[in-house]
């Protein structure tokens, strides 16, 4: 049983805490993803689903709780047992993070070059099958700063894929793109899940990306799980939350605490 | 957290030693990170590659081409002015004991002892230093070392090691090009405008040089070198917040390089002038 529950979970993150000074930023997380499935982390922004995917992929460490991928703890792993992980785990980061003093094809080629003993005429050809299948071909030579935002995203992608990971996590895919660019990186992340049979974990706040890609949502607020479940259950969901989510409510302005000492703050003898 | 009535009412002595605990944390965080940095930089050059997790000896030797080979310009024409400068200064005391000879000898020792190793740690920390933490700090503001991470790569193998090795090889390196410039200029300023010969020059300055003054020079050298590319690091590593995050870091850079340098060059100079 339990063993089964290890090759069904590709993914399982539990009662993950989050803290910075005295900020809780994320409070009892609970989450599982299963093999080839479509996870969506939601949530408005501040909520905490950035800092839920920087703890998945290891860059920062948990106050408590136990994230596990493949079954293993990586909370407790030692550096070189993680980053044989990482080798399996592809991200594309929301400012596309390419590296800016190398070519468009050698950010492709890095991590086949530094983790993989391959000849070096592979890798070219290797790149080049990875750029063509995010619609970047004959694009080597060229440096980010010279792709529009759209295409450093698809570079970003298809560094991401370099290594047939098993997992591949996004950060607002969209975030700073037009309507139409968006909608196309949903596309290329669908595609992307067809060819290589990944695991696919996006970040986003828009509901349009999310009814595209998701299989299962985890809508987070204020570092709380406020739904979670397929999207169909999001869509008929009762949660006040959720349908302001929905239907694009703005939040009621209320007077809360912080407010009452701003007001002191200001009013007293400061 | 919501900050409660209690808080705004603690007096003066209360905030003193609030803001004292505050203080004393970030000074220990900064230090505790300082030291993680050397002992990872360390780590990473001298035991990683024996342990088969490589070095990267590609991008030490384009380190080295930039904070090396393209500083020989700017470091020549500045030792070359420090010597005449050094020249003209001595024999001006000199000249009143009738003693302007012994120019050759003061330019000789001041420039590999002292103003050869200053002048181009002072250089390298202005045109490199600043440089090493404009680049890791633009990285870091771009996501970029988080991406090298994500991929399984350690920042410090990637990015500082490469820089360290290339400073700690291309200063000392530096530092005899300037200390040969720097008498250069001094011989070309007697020669030519204080009236003292050729051979008159370059027999003073030959016999004058031990070799010790240019061991303790390349040691002092070695030293600026470190100094200033883990100072450019941590600077780099430490910025947040935008670009205006990476200019303010990148000056602090330059400023606490330049201090340490000279805090370093006191202390050697006194251990090598009162214990060897």
């Amino acid at each position: 049983m339990e063993a089964d529950k290890a090759a069904e979970y590709i993914i399982e993150v539990e009662n993950l805490m989050v803290a910075y000074d005295e900020r809780v930023v994320l409070d009892g997380v609970d989450l599982q993803v299963r093999r080839g499935e479509n996870m969506v982390i939601l949530g408005g922004s501040g909520c905490g689903k950035s800092t839920l995917l920087r703890h998945i992929i290891g860059l920062e460490r948990p106050e408590a709780g136990r994230i596990k991928i493949r079954g293993r703890d990586i909370t407790v792993m030692r550096e070189e047992e993680f980053s044989e992980i990482l080798t399996k785990v592809g991200v594309v980061f929301q400012s596309s993070a390419l590296f800016n003093s190398m070519t468009v094809g050698d950010n492709v080629a890095l991590p086949l070059r530094e983790h993989t003993r391959l000849e070096d005429s592979t890798i070219k050809i290797m790149t080049k099958i990875k750029l063509e299948m995010v619609g970047l071909s004959g694009f080597e030579n060229h440096m980010p700063s010279e792709l529009s935002g759209g295409m450093r995203k698809r570079a970003a992608f298809a560094r991401a894929i370099s290594m047939d990971p098993e997992i591949l996590f996004c950060d607002e895919p969209s975030a700073g793109l037009d309507p139409i660019v968006g909608a196309e990186l949903d596309q290329l992340i669908i595609k992307l899940k067809k060819a290589l049979r990944m695991t696919i974990v996006v970040v986003t706040h828009e509901m349009e990306s999310m009814y595209a890609i998701a299989d299962r949502v985890l809508m987070l607020h204020e570092g709380q799980v406020m739904f979670y479940g397929t999207v169909d259950e999001f869509k008929s969901s009762d949660n006040e939350r959720v349908r302001q989510f929905i239907e694009r409510r703005p939040e009621a302005i209320q007077q809360d605490e912080s407010g009452r000492y701003v007001r002191a703050l200001t009013t007293d003898s400061f | 957290m919501m900050p409660d009535k209690s808080v705004q009412r603690r007096g003066f002595f209360a905030r003193f030693l609030g803001g004292c605990g505050r203080w004393g944390l970030g000074l220990v965080e900064n230090v505790y990170f300082t030291y993680q940095l050397i002992l990872q930089s360390m780590y990473w050059t001298f035991i990683a590659p024996v342990t088969g997790k490589g070095l990267r000896v590609g991008s030490s030797f384009e380190e080295m081409v930039k904070v090396g080979v393209n500083a020989v310009p700017i470091v020549c024409l500045i030792s070359f002015s420090m010597g005449m400068i050094l020249a003209m200064q001595s024999a001006y005391q000199l000249e009143q004991f009738g003693a302007t000879i012994f120019t050759a000898d003061l330019v000789a020792v001041a420039q590999t002892r002292e103003l050869g190793p200053l002048m181009t740690a002072i250089i390298v920390a202005g045109r490199s230093g600043s440089g090493i933490a404009a680049e890791i700090g633009t990285m870091k503001v771009g996501e970029e070392i988080d991406a090298l991470r994500s991929m399984g790569f350690h920042p410090i193998k990637f990015l500082v090691v490469p820089k360290l090795i290339a400073l700690a090889i291309m200063v000392p390196c530096l530092t005899v090009i300037a200390d040969f410039v720097g008498i250069a200029g001094g011989f070309g300023m007697a020669v030519f405008s204080l009236d003292l010969g050729f051979s008159r020059y370059l027999n003073p300055t030959i016999f004058a040089l031990v070799f010790k003054d240019m061991i303790t020079g390349l040691i002092k050298s070695f030293v600026f070198a470190l100094l200033v590319g883990l100072t450019g690091c941590y600077m780099g590593f430490k910025v947040e917040g935008g670009a205006e995050g990476v200019g303010r870091r990148t000056t602090q850079s330059v400023v606490v390089s330049i201090f340490l340098i000279i805090l370093a060059d006191s202390f050697f100079t006194a251990v090598f002038y009162f214990l060897w």
